[in-house]
């Protein structure tokens, strides 16, 4: 439902906005609820291979609490930071401003309507407006698809156990790609059991240092499962998981064949001086939600990557 | 408590309190005192999901946090309240693991995540203390079966967590060490970041 025209694009009408906080508010609650298929496969999948019984036991219940999920309770008690990223097509005008409001009004209604429990706060006063939402929360990254008539917006609720084993190293040119692979075996290993594994281990590679730590993180929202475009980088991938999974860490870290369920590598160009590599690690709910808003007729369309 | 072994699979019914950040700050904060009686306690790191109805809170989503950040305040528990079992999950330290076989107590490992199953095993909230921290109060739960539960240190002080954390430090050196040599599976079939 297009109104006014801004240039040469028409803008979407006031009722986009509703929808897209109903969105919001919605994803929200269905990623903390609805555990992705690919994740709930790779999981299956683990079962299968493992050696260890205990390992085994361990992902029993947590494929059970996956099925408790479907039965309309939150997997998880921590409810996250709550981070989306929005895609915005440019087929018309969409008010930047106001795509941030109704985020956020989303965030505080999926908050407060579950009820679940808010677990932002003031990073020094440690006061929490109970609402899920600070300065800054929720976290929104924005980019554009040239010519596209829907806005996407994919949001993860990213729990404090595995986001706090989080890693950046600005290694040099002179350390290859091998310094890579160490760094993200050693941020494995100093995570052990304490972020809840089997992980999506999430690796960015190049940028500045924020966009490299920024990779790391989308790395780790891309399907268990689908490997990089690139065949260097997908082999990368199955070759560094492989090496993961020798680890012994396992679920919990209380042992066993499958402490990740997948390796996802991102990258971004950078500086001739410079070789950052980030690694950002999910636990193994690997908890996210996609939706697609048309423009024309405001229908919303649910998955679980762009 | 003193009869189990690290590895063993257990469930627990009865009293668990619940804490854990802010709580243990707050409990520092007051001169290590407690608004009640935790002597032999048997305590859980969490900040649960609850709702209210009436002047009672009623579980939504209960489940357990990682245990390292509360880890400084496990000594002081056990030898101020004789603390039996701490519930958690990720582990804790090799100093937390000797004051545990100092006072033969127990660290259960819970399955982090799971939070649905462990929130069935709620059987309700007796009591709430320290409101102004919500979530982060100290809570009184009444469970039945709370499990499945690993003894991830005894009251021998046998650490399951540090166990698999060093082996695999081990074998992380045998992964980074022979990346030149025989083991190269990051390097082969063209393998590359």
């Amino acid at each position: 439902m297009t109104t006014a025209t801004h240039g040469r694009v028409p803008a979407v009408s006031d009722a986009f906005y509703e929808v897209l906080e109903e969105t919001a508010c919605q994803a929200y609650v269905m990623a903390l609820k609805d555990i992705p298929p690919d994740v709930r496969r790779g999981l299956a999948h683990a079962v299968e291979r493992e050696s260890s019984e205990r390992a085994v036991a361990v992902m029993r219940t947590m494929l059970e609490a996956i099925e408790l999920g479907d039965r309309d309770m939150l997997v998880c008690q921590d409810t996250g930071i709550p981070i989306y990223w929005v895609r915005i097509g440019t087929a018309a005008f969409v008010d930047g401003d106001r795509i941030r409001q109704a985020i956020e009004t989303g965030v505080r209604r999926a908050t407060l309507e579950t009820p679940f429990r808010s677990s932002i706060v003031h990073p020094v006063e440690r006061v929490n407006r109970q609402d899920s939402t600070g300065e800054g929360i929720p976290v929104l990254h924005f980019d554009f698809e040239p010519g596209i008539g829907h806005l996407s917006l994919l949001m993860m609720p990213k729990g404090s156990g595995s986001e706090n084993w989080s890693f950046l190293r600005m290694l040099v040119p002179a350390d290859g790609d091998e310094a890579i692979r160490s760094f993200a075996l050693q941020a494995v290993v100093e995570a052990g059991g304490r972020a809840c594994p089997p992980l999506v281990v999430g690796i960015g590679l190049g940028g500045s240092s924020d966009q490299c730590v920024s990779l790391a993180k989308i790395a780790t929202a891309r399907p268990v499962g689908q490997r990089h475009p690139d065949p260097k980088v997908a082999a990368f991938e199955e070759a560094l998981l492989e090496d993961i999974n020798t680890l012994g860490i396992g679920p919990q870290g209380l042992g066993g064949d499958t402490t990740a369920l997948d390796v996802h590598v991102e990258r971004a160009w950078t500086h001739n001086s410079m070789n950052p590599v980030a690694v950002n690690m999910q636990c193994w709910r690997g908890e996210r939600r996609r939706a697609r808003i048309a423009y024309d007729d405001l229908s919303v369309d649910w998955g679980y990557w762009w | 408590m003193r009869e189990l072994r690290v590895g063993d699979q257990v469930a627990i019914s009865g009293t668990v309190w619940g804490l854990r950040d802010a709580t243990l700050i707050h409990w520092q904060r007051q001169g290590f005192e407690f608004p009640v009686d935790m002597r032999e306690a048997v305590v859980l790191h969490t900040q649960p999901n609850v709702r209210r109805e009436g002047n009672r809170w009623l579980p939504v989503c209960v489940g357990t946090t990682t245990s390292q950040r509360m880890d400084r305040f496990t000594r002081p528990l056990l030898e101020r309240y004789r603390i039996r079992a701490i519930l958690g999950k990720g582990g804790l330290s090799p100093d937390s693991a000797r004051a545990m076989a100092e006072h033969g107590s127990v660290y259960l490992a819970v399955i982090g995540g799971a939070a649905s199953v462990e929130t069935l095993q709620i059987e309700e909230i007796e009591a709430v203390y320290w409101e102004h921290l919500m979530p982060e109060c100290l809570w009184c739960f009444r469970v039945r079966h709370l499990g499945p539960l690993f003894v991830a240190i005894d009251a021998r002080g046998a650490n399951l967590h540090q166990e698999v954390a060093a082996e695999a430090q081990r074998r992380l050196e045998g992964l980074t060490a022979s990346a030149g040599g025989d083991r190269q599976t990051a390097a082969k079939a063209g393998a590359r970041p």
